[in-house]
């Protein structure tokens, strides 16, 4: 079988790219290889690490899961993107403090996942914020740190 | 690792998804949300010639009420099932589910339909469906046609789905007001495959079972009904020793299909213990003693 190309259009970090590429490549290959942003990382490749989670259309997704086809017309956030817009800078100012990562592989997905969470403002205890980020797999902090930081970002801004 | 070469065609309209089909009969593969076909092309798995992607058909999302009937179309992802006030108000067994269903990321592209159409033994919601009595609408191109959740599954992702047919939509009947509903499943990290799981739904009368429903999943190769269990369980009160009936009677009805999660001994004693939990469960919520 040969290999099938399509062309591609999509918003990335705000920028807008137009490529073609072979019609299996997923998302976060496309978005690692075609344009350059290796913050998006790849672990599993089959849905199970969360290092490959981007924002699609506004909602975090599997990269790994998703063709890079089936992104034609969305706009497309990744860790870049939300960092340049500082969503969350105050939560990476807090992975910092907290000591919420080691090697920082799993780092940019957690972040996605967590910028989520920050975004449906409601108040969460440990347990839900537990839930909410067991999509992600970390290997070096065995979680509690990551979960002090996003408990105390979540309660400072609830708090305003 | 990478997928295998493949051919895509992003489908316009349920009728152009309907044509391809049937150009392409098992060498295609719809591309729902793709949370459990793109591993498995991640993986080589499986090699299929073509995806035919229906995720842009709005046709086939949404949902709404037609009289006492909740009708969910089959591209209706699950985080917007989870967040349905029709699905709170309505079908509280599909809400109490949905949190077990995957993570965050996956349950934002993942549908409901996908789900119930690949058939996945440890599913959640194929299990929800047939303790609902649901109907599934599948559709190919000489028509429409309606099959019972109870003759759907036919085994380890195995359908009554036909090649060139699409599931469409979901038919599920509301719960009845007086009716309760239990959903319980084991897994060992939040939202993992279930190692368990028990949908129950039906009627309690203080500490009387009357009409209860029991479906097993994650046990055998398809959602399965307890059909013993439930015959050791109805028209009886909830107590020591209904329960030491019920989970005997469910020998009979489980064979659980040993995997990594554990032997096919541990399961159907896992099984037991849920379904214990599940009827103190169903008595409390039916405002009972326990």
């Amino acid at each position: 079988m040969s290999e099938e190309m399509v062309t591609v259009n999509m918003t990335v970090n705000g920028e807008q790219v137009t490529k073609t590429i072979p019609v299996r490549t997923h998302l976060v290959d496309f978005i690692r290889t075609e344009l350059g942003f290796t913050g998006s990382h790849l672990g599993c490749e089959h849905g199970i690490c969360g290092a490959c989670s981007v924002r699609v259309d506004g909602d975090v997704v599997r990269g790994c899961l998703m063709l890079a086809a089936q992104a034609d017309g969305c706009e497309v956030l990744t860790i870049e993107g939300i960092t340049d817009t500082g969503e969350i800078a105050d939560l990476q100012d807090k992975f910092v403090e907290r000591n919420a990562l080691q090697c920082g592989f799993c780092t940019p997905g957690m972040l996605m996942t967590a910028a989520e969470l920050l975004a449906q403002k409601s108040e969460m205890n440990r347990q839900d914020i537990r839930e909410f980020m067991s999509g992600n797999y970390c290997r070096c902090t065995g979680y509690h740190a990551i979960v002090d930081a996003i408990e105390s970002i979540n309660n400072e801004r609830l708090k305003g | 690792m990478k997928a295998p070469k493949f051919s895509y065609t992003r489908a316009n309209s349920v009728d152009h998804a309907l044509e391809l089909l049937d150009k392409h009969g098992e060498d295609a593969r719809i591309l729902a949300g793709g949370q459990s076909l793109m591993p498995t092309l991640n993986m080589r798995l499986s090699q299929p010639e073509i995806l035919i992607d229906i995720n842009r058909l709005d046709d086939l999302k949404g949902i709404r009420m037609d009289g006492d009937t909740v009708c969910i179309g089959a591209l209706t992802r699950h985080v917007e099932v989870m967040n349905s006030d029709i699905v709170a108000e309505h079908l509280p067994l599909i809400a109490e589910a949905m949190p077990h269903v995957a993570h965050v990321a996956v349950r934002n592209r993942g549908t409901i339909g996908g789900s119930v159409a690949l058939a996945d033994p440890a599913a959640e919601m194929p299990a929800c469906i047939l303790a609902l009595g649901a109907t599934l609408v599948v559709q190919s191109s000489s028509g429409k046609r309606e099959i019972p959740a109870e003759e759907f599954f036919h085994g380890l992702y195995e359908t009554a789905r036909a090649e060139n047919e699409l599931l469409v939509e979901l038919r599920i009947p509301s719960q009845k007001k007086e009716n309760v509903s239990v959903f319980l499943e084991l897994a060992r990290r939040h939202g993992d495959f279930a190692i368990v799981g028990i949908a129950a739904y039906g009627r309690v009368l203080g500490d009387t079972i009357e009409d209860m429903r029991l479906v097993y999943f994650a046990s055998e190769d398809k959602p399965t009904i307890g059909e013993n269990a439930i015959a050791a369980l109805n028209g009886n009160s909830w107590s020591e020793d209904t329960k030491e009936a019920v989970t005997a009677a469910l020998e009979n009805d489980l064979e659980p299909m040993a995997n990594l999660h554990g032997s096919s001994a541990m399961k159907l004693h896992l099984q037991k213990v849920l379904t214990g939990r599940a009827m103190d469960a169903a008595i409390a919520r039916a405002g009972g003693a326990t």
